[in-house]
């Protein structure tokens, strides 16, 4: 529903999207999170998705529970209402307010401790309905706002900061989205915008449940040697699978990629994905092998990025639950209440 | 041997195994006396689990119109060998035991104070049937066709039930008829003069129904508009997602394209349940779960989160025997406190206390209009007693011109006029914000929704004294719940009475007949029942007026006295307390008791 646009004030020569809205139209307030961290690429990489599709900033609903990821939705889309609700249950807030309109684009932003350690199992039962979303996990293997533990996306050997080991396995967020039905499934890493950007719109292109999960470094508790959730660990260790661009109706952005394989794809709203294919015979549509090149990538210590995998055809929550097109929370007592004669006919039944 | 003469007025309890298929049977027996204009109340007792425990039907007949748990037994149709023992000493004196005789059982096993109805009930039903499964369920119809000889009821009243339940099914028709007939015949020829308790056609049911608090709750739910139901499954509140369900899909469903008007989700778990309704309220839905106890317990640190950001919730708690698991299958009225202040930090909640079915229909509705109106969680507390047994109550009735009460949601139209917008502002002094739905305006009434604390525009603030402002506000708004909630129910006695008694929830019928009775023996008392927190000042007027107040509550630690003290300030010693927590259902013979021993107690200490 869009009401009458808003006023704008802007220098002349900032750039405007198709819907006139600027940059700063996607921007919230100050980032109050450490100097150089992750998360703070990550919050721009949206703001930059969100232009670049032109989204209407108040058509979206963010939503996070606790840390410092979950902090995020509060540095951008200062247009859009946001949830920061309690630690680990984002999913089902986010559920709940999908269940009640579906028309807005719902952005769940958490982080490793969120998702995979106190809220793992609202996680997987999310991603498990098919709410459609965009769940991004800003994952750097520690909680930060407590001061450097260990979540458990912490690789088994990596040491924290004050010296600790982690004995403990780790849990791959990206494996266990494939395994209960995700059905757009990315990692990325903070510190390449490329790639992030034009991932996080085919996410938020797709209309069923889209998981990315971005390693995200901590530079105050997990940005040294020994972590692999380091800048230096992950630049060496990543392993790009593809390079994604989105074209037409939209200006495409400016990736660069090395030469190889592309592909182009047709996207719901009308988009094009351009896929260049880095790994070769790497194939983003394949769930089984996807999990299979995962599971041997991650044993020869590579972080496998880019798209993961991608179902084309994806039926959501709404769908399998069969609601009418009208967003539950417009319906009125007229449709919902079948009043009095209605109550005739209990009251015969149960005399 | 005496035999208890009774017409209209008497108990039968059924004793059978569980899963045997005798609960429809049974439920049948009861209708049938209710079409024969005579009052009943049943009462399901049951183990958790599904089969081959013990479970025991009781019906109470009552001409008189008394709902509540009579106690003792009349008749008792022992048809398991498990609980023989017990279920024959619970016998009253002069009362009957009707029984499969087709097993011999040792004569040391009969008292001598009650009468035996022998029936070979096995040997009938396997001489008629080859089926193992058929000679299991035909047997439950075959006592059924024997009780409506022994008791009067009129066969034809019970052929015209079977038709009405397999009008779907009609092949099954026949076949239960002839079964029903099988029983009637023989205790026809064989069991003449056998049974003094007698139905007769009387005129007392008038246009009363017959319906479980859980259905009704399911409809409750349809009427008042929820479109978003999330739960997980747990005795004794299940049923409440599946009546909701079953009245969606015949109510809800669009009759053009066939879709739902309705999302139901089977969460995870509790925690998910309540997420998932709070995610929904917030965005503009009606939204609900039904639990139980335990499942109160996962949801504390939402419920603290609904209550400090605002968000309106519907919370459908099904008591049961607490604590922990406690006795899934037996009912209490003990999540009182939990629910009252669920979650950590300063928190109070709404609770509406309905006592029957009819009551629980018409709260489910109306707790939608005060969630959004007061933004904040709405617990309907009923419990195992009203939701999974039969009640015989009012026709349940709508107001058609009756309109939703969606509270203060700015619109963009108010936005776009300049209307200030601080969603934790009072502007109204009533102390309840405005809020905005996400996706409302382009530029205004968007804010963040946190459980941290803010100011009244929604920013987040550490300041002490923003803090205090914003939970005065909630403590104000606490006190406009007041003027929304249902008010007690007051009665004054006819005579002019020197003592109150305070009850509520589904110690109503028995409640009424005590009262009855101990007016009968010169004890008269003003009665209050109590259908909501927070109490308005009704309640403390009412409590103030006499020296000493009865409670009475399904728990063991006096929770309503726990709150009405803490909230109202009353001296504690004013209450007497009357506590009735072992899990069965309470019953007039026990407050009655309870009542006279003080009684008369209070009038020996003046006279000495």
């Amino acid at each position: 529903m869009t009401y009458i646009a808003k006023p704008k004030l802007r220098h002349p020569g900032i750039p405007v999207n198709k819907r006139g809205f600027t940059h700063r139209d996607y921007e919230g307030s100050i980032s109050t999170l450490c100097a150089g961290c992750g998360h703070d690429s990550i919050s721009f990489a949206i703001i930059q998705a969100c232009f670049e599709l032109n989204i209407e900033p108040h058509r979206v609903a963010k939503l996070s529970g606790i840390g410092c990821s979950s902090k995020t939705p509060d540095y951008l889309l200062g247009q859009s209402h946001g949830f920061n609700s309690v630690h680990g249950r984002m999913p089902s807030v986010l559920t709940g307010a999908n269940l009640a309109n579906k028309e807005l684009l719902y952005l769940g932003v958490s982080g490793d401790g969120d998702s995979a350690s106190i809220g793992l199992g609202q996680f997987v039962h999310c991603v498990r309905r098919g709410v459609n979303m965009v769940y991004i996990t800003e994952n750097n293997g520690v909680y930060g706002l407590t001061k450097g533990q260990f979540s458990a996306t912490a690789d088994k050997g990596s040491k924290s900061k004050a010296g600790g080991f982690n004995a403990d396995s780790p849990l791959d967020l990206v494996s266990m989205a494939l395994m209960v039905g995700a059905t757009f499934v990315g990692r990325s890493f903070s510190g390449d915008k490329t790639q992030m950007v034009p991932l996080i719109m085919a996410a938020m292109s797709h209309p069923g449940p889209a998981f990315i999960d971005i390693v995200s470094p901590c530079v105050a508790f997990n940005n040294h040697a020994g972590s692999t959730k380091a800048y230096d660990f992950v630049r060496e260790h990543n392993e790009a699978v593809n390079r994604l661009d989105i074209m037409e109706p939209r200006e495409a952005i400016k990736v660069e990629y090395a030469p190889g394989t592309t592909e182009e794809v047709a996207l719901h709203d009308g988009g094009t994905l351009k896929l260049a294919k880095l790994a070769a015979n790497y194939d983003p549509f394949d769930r089984i092998g996807a999990m299979n090149y995962l599971q041997s990538r991650a044993a020869a210590g590579e972080l496998v990025t880019g798209l993961i995998y991608m179902d084309n055809g994806p039926k959501d929550m709404h769908a399998n639950l069969n609601t009418v097109d009208a967003p539950l929370n417009r319906l009125s007592e007229k449709e919902l209440c079948p009043g009095s004669a209605g109550l005739a006919a209990y009251n015969a039944s149960h005399s | 041997m005496s035999q208890i003469k009774s017409v209209n007025d008497f108990v039968v309890k059924f004793a059978n195994v569980n899963g045997s298929g005798s609960a429809s049977a049974n439920e049948m027996f009861a209708r049938s006396i209710l079409r024969m204009g005579v009052p009943v109340t049943s009462r399901n007792i049951f183990p958790s689990n599904i089969q081959g425990l013990p479970t025991w039907y009781e019906v109470r007949v009552s001409g008189k119109g008394w709902l509540g748990r009579r106690g003792g037994v009349d008749l008792m149709v022992a048809m398991n060998p498990q609980t023989w023992d017990k279920d024959v000493a619970s016998i009253d004196p002069g009362g009957y035991l009707f029984y499969d005789s087709s097993r011999p059982i040792p004569a040391s096993k009969f008292p001598g104070d009650i009468n035996i109805i022998r029936m070979p009930l096995t040997e009938i039903s396997n001489a008629a049937y080859k089926d193992p499964r058929q000679r299991q369920l035909f047997k439950n119809i075959i006592y059924i066709g024997a009780l409506s000889q022994l008791l009067g009821i009129e066969i034809e009243v019970l052929e015209k039930l079977i038709g009405e339940q397999y009008k779907a099914k009609e092949a099954l028709i026949a076949p239960n008829h002839q079964a029903l007939r099988m029983g009637h015949d023989y205790a026809r020829d064989h069991l003449s003069d056998a049974c003094s308790l007698k139905v007769e056609r009387a005129n007392e049911v008038g246009k009363r129904i017959f319906v479980t608090g859980n259905d009704a709750a399911g409809l409750g739910c349809v009427y008042g508009g929820a479109t978003v139901a999330a739960w997980y499954p747990i005795t004794p509140s299940t049923s409440v997602a599946e009546a909701f369900a079953k009245h969606c899909r015949k109510y809800r469903v669009d009759k053009e394209t066939g879709k739902n008007k309705f999302a139901i989700v089977q969460s995870e778990d509790e925690i998910s349940a309540i997420g998932t309704v709070i995610g929904a309220s917030w965005n503009g839905a009606r939204a609900f779960t039904a639990t139980s106890g335990p499942g109160i317990s996962l949801m504390q640190e939402f419920l603290g989160l609904a209550y400090f950001a605002e968000i309106p919730a519907v919370i459908i708690d099904v008591q049961r025997g607490g604590p922990s698991t406690g006795m899934p299958t037996r009912t209490q009225q003990s999540d009182l406190l939990v629910c009252a202040y669920a979650s950590h930090g300063d928190t109070k909640h709404v609770l509406l206390i309905p006592e029957d079915p009819r009551e629980l229909f018409e709260f489910c509705a109306k707790s939608f209009d005060l969630a959004e109106r007061l933004q904040t969680p709405i617990f309907v507390l009923e419990d195992l007693d009203i939701g999974m047994n039969d009640w015989l109550c009012e026709p349940f009735t709508w107001d058609d011109k009756r309109v939703y009460d969606r509270g203060k949601v700015m619109t963009a139209q108010e936005l776009e006029a300049g209307k200030t917008f601080g969603r934790y502002l009072d502007v109204d002094g009533d102390a309840i914000p405005y809020r905005t739905l996400p996706g409302t305006h382009p530029s205004k009434g968007a804010y963040f929704t946190r459980g941290s604390s803010r100011d009244r525009f929604a920013k987040y603030s550490e300041e002490g004294a923003v803090y205090q402002d914003n939970m005065q506000r909630l403590l104000r708004k606490f006190e406009t719940a007041k003027s929304l909630v249902p008010a007690p129910v007051i009665e004054k006695a006819r005579e002019k009475a020197k003592c109150g008694v305070i009850y509520f929830g589904s110690t109503a019928p028995a409640m009424r007949e005590a009262l009855a009775a101990l007016a009968a023996d010169g004890i008269h008392l003003d009665t209050m029942r109590l259908r909501a927190f927070p109490f308005s000042e009704a309640v403390t007027d009412f409590i103030n007026a006499y020296d000493q107040v009865f409670l009475v509550e399904q728990n063991r630690d006096a929770q309503m006295r726990s709150l009405l003290v803490n909230e109202c300030g009353i001296d504690p010693a004013r209450f007497i307390s009357i506590l009735h927590y072992d899990g069965q259902v309470i019953t007039a013979r026990f407050i009655i008791n309870a009542i006279a021993e003080r009684m008369s107690l209070t009038s020996r200490e003046a006279a000495e």
